[in-house]
């Protein structure tokens, strides 16, 4: 079958099982847009290149499938590279296509011309510029492996004008499907060593202060619920880092909830006194370990991961595993029966009784009164947002206090139900985040919790969701500031406020949501949250806008200080340091 | 470059074996600017297969451990093999092209010593004689050693190459990744 390179790039997407995608075309990709018309793949036009970029991403993070962007060379492909960079830190599966110019325009300066492929060389897990037309079907077929496997990251294919432009011979092909890939350089290990599972199961049994470690390993290996079956047949108390929220849940009794910065006093203080931690899918980033001298001193390190050079990257594990989590504890787990199983545990009567007094003592906490003029509290907007949306609601937040807040409040009690830019910390994320994971589970709730800052960099995809019918809500906690950066002025910068006040009115969202479309509140009187929350969620057919005025005073607690160790985490202004 | 480089610990050589495909350089050493490791030298070359070229890195291990740099560089997807040379269980050459002043009772002397060196000299000026010289790095940096105190017009140096030595018992290649 003769095709032309266009229609065997959308045809070879539609091979992939590609059932949306979202873009914005330009001269370069136009060749490819004339195809989509005829395709089934439903394709979504963003506002800006930035926004596809998220709305894959947000789509991969709710579906464990891969996002599809695609855009145009030039500025296209420099509007995506935000997320792409984000996609790689937090191991996100995306394939991004870009236009290039026509092959022999390519190193002429021609008009849209940039090197796509050396920008984002270093952030994606793969690149490719594919020179033939008779390669795309291999190349997408690789970039879609190489995207879902092993780890998970982005891959970019550029594809110069003239190999699929069918006005161009270089754009002809003969249409094939490859079987499989061939990448002599690409074949991640998956089955964890079985001498090294025996050993971790051993440590286990030893070990009187074990703390589960998980990282958004878990959700990407599919492994919550294997997770659950571990620590339930050992007993072992989990913390569920900033990207694997939701991977156990908080209702059980062993979830300690988010360790790290702005982590809990338990999920902190039980890492830095465990002397075992088993580090499942994790990475032992900054935000978590804190000064890393002073990091879980007493801890030996069982560390599975699926990518080899994470282990030893940060802290010397004791027992390195390589390989997928969910594969890896399915194993671990029969590892610890054959070892006697719940019955072979040593007594953590002790640990768990002290853990539970972490909890009492030192709970999550604000202060909740409000007074005639006061602003509404963002962690009680929070809070009523939890309670008053359906069980399995996907919640999507931004970068800043409103992300810990969300993390540290919301109740997740479903794998797959928190989105958010962890790694790379990509403010905009979450509005565009969200429109891509409501049309990846368009039977869900999906609320983006965002702050006023971030919400002001991507807010126009509001004008996508409107125009594409997808009802995604948004709550702008809107404290009139850059919040994180302020905290850290007034704890660390003696209160010296630089460039980051915003306003509360300007814009006013308010009318700014409505002009794109969405139906929008503004809520000032706490009295007005959960009634206001009510109405939002009864709203199924346009996007919502609430507009809930808060502190801009509340800060984030607790928190480990830039550069300390988590033995000196701050719970609040009232309560001082604890840890002793 | 310091003398006798190879001798100093800090110092690891890596052949790297890639796919031969544009850019793989770029990805490679991309990879050692971004991460923050030293590449101390760098030669590529094809192998008997066109489908793969081999890279000879010697890299400073000084700020980062070996075996992150060879993580790092196993998770591109061309790189198909890596295998660290310890020094001793290597045979290393490199070539060098070097313009040096040859002047009057000079020359003589230059002469001599391109002949004790077992180098050749390819080029002849009025003032100048080009010499090239391949051998093991130590050698080389000796002979250059030598060679500054006529006057070193110009140098460039191969970057070293290397291949385990043929050893009768032991592997003589630690394979730090395989593949299937």
């Amino acid at each position: 079958m003769k095709l032309n390179g266009g229609q065997a790039l959308i045809k070879s997407l539609e091979m992939e099982g590609v059932e949306v995608m979202f873009g914005l075309p330009g001269g370069a990709i136009l060749p490819v847009y004339d195809p989509i018309i005829d395709s089934p793949i439903r394709h979504i036009l963003v506002r800006h290149e930035q926004g596809a970029g998220h709305m894959a991403e947000g789509y991969a993070h709710a579906t464990g499938r891969p996002g599809v962007a695609m855009v145009t060379s030039g500025p296209g492909a420099t509007n995506i590279v935000t997320p792409l960079a984000d996609a790689l830190m937090d191991s996100i599966p995306i394939v991004v296509i870009t236009g290039q110019v026509p092959s022999m325009a390519i190193g002429t300066d021609a008009f849209q011309e940039c090197d796509t492929i050396g920008i984002t060389r270093s952030v994606t897990k793969h690149n490719e510029l594919i020179t033939s037309a008779q390669d795309i079907p291999r190349v997408i077929r690789e970039a879609f492996h190489i995207a879902t496997t092993g780890r998970p990251g982005p891959v970019l294919v550029d594809i110069p004008k003239d190999i699929v432009d069918p006005r161009h011979p270089n754009s002809a092909m003969e249409w094939y499907w490859p079987d499989s890939v061939d990448l002599p350089g690409y074949k991640p290990t998956t089955k964890g060593h079985p001498k090294m599972i025996r050993e971790a199961a051993r440590l286990i049994g030893e070990s009187r202060r074990p703390v589960i470690y998980a990282g958004g390993g878990i959700l990407k290996a599919r492994a919550a619920e294997i997770l659950r079956e571990l620590a339930e047949l050992t007993g072992i108390h989990v913390v569920t880092t900033l990207m694997a929220r939701g991977a156990f849940p908080d209702s059980h009794p062993l979830c300690l909830g988010m360790p790290g910065m702005h982590g809990n006093y338990t999920a902190v203080t039980a890492m830095q006194k465990a002397d075992l931690l088993i580090a499942l899918g994790s990475r032992f980033d900054d935000r978590v370990t804190g000064k890393l001298s002073g990091f879980a001193p007493d801890a030996k390190i069982i560390h599975v991961d699926i990518d080899p050079a994470e282990l030893g990257k940060v802290r010397r594990p004791d027992v390195p595993i390589v390989g997928d989590c969910r594969l890896v504890i399915e194993e671990l787990v029969r590892a610890v029966r054959d070892l006697g199983g719940t019955d072979a545990q040593p007594d953590r009567t002790e640990w768990n009784a002290t853990i539970r007094r972490w909890q009492t003592d030192h709970p999550l906490h604000y202060e909740q009164g409000w007074d005639e003029g006061d602003k509404l509290k963002p962690q009680f907007c929070i809070e009523s947002l939890c309670a008053n949306s359906p069980d399995d609601t996907i919640v999507v937040s931004g970068v800043g206090q409103h992300q810990m807040w969300s993390s540290q409040l919301w109740k997740f009690d479903h794998p797959y139900t928190w989105v958010n830019s962890g790694g790379l910390g990509t403010m905009g994320f979450a509005v565009p985040a969200a429109v891509g994971a409501k049309v990846g589970m368009p039977g869900k709730t999906v609320w983006a919790i965002d702050g006023d800052g971030c919400f002001q960099m991507t807010a126009q995809e509001l004008v996508t969701a409107s125009a594409e019918r997808i009802p995604v809500k948004v709550a702008i906690l809107n404290n009139a500031y850059l919040g994180m950066v302020r905290q850290w002025q007034e704890l660390f910068y003696e209160e010296r406020y630089s460039e980051v006040y915003l306003s509360p009115d300007l814009p006013d969202y308010k009318m700014w949501a409505e002009a794109m479309g969405c139906v929008a509140f503004r809520v000032e009187h706490p009295d007005d949250v959960v009634t206001t929350i009510e109405k939002a969620n009864s709203i199924d057919d346009r996007p919502v806008v609430i507009d809930f005025r808060c502190d801009s005073d509340e800060k984030v607690y607790p928190m480990v200080a830039a550069g300390t160790s988590n033995d000196d985490i701050i719970l609040g202004p009232e309560q001082g340091q604890g840890g002793h | 470059m310091s003398s006798a480089a190879n001798a100093q610990p800090r110092h690891h050589i890596l052949t790297v074996l890639v796919e031969n495909k544009a850019g793989v350089l770029a990805r490679v050493s991309g990879l050692f600017a971004r991460r923050g490791f030293n590449i101390y030298s760098l030669a590529v070359a094809p192998t008997d297969d066109e489908r793969f070229s081999r890279i000879t890195i010697v890299v400073d291990v000084e700020s980062t451990p070996l075996e992150q740099i060879t993580k790092q560089l196993f998770k591109l997807i061309n790189v198909v093999k890596i295998s660290e040379l310890d020094p001793a269980d290597a045979v290393e050459r490199e070539m060098m092209l070097v313009t040096v002043k040859a002047e009057g009772a000079g020359r003589g002397q230059v002469i001599e010593l391109v002949q004790v060196f077992e180098g050749r000299i390819i080029d002849v000026g009025l003032e100048a004689i080009t010499v090239v010289l391949a051998g093991p790095p130590s050698k080389l940096d000796d002979f250059e050693d030598l060679m500054r105190g006529y006057g070193i017009v110009q140098i460039q140096r191969s970057g070293r190459v290397a291949l385990p030595k043929l050893e009768r018992q032991q592997p003589a290649t630690s394979r730090l990744r395989r593949t299937g």
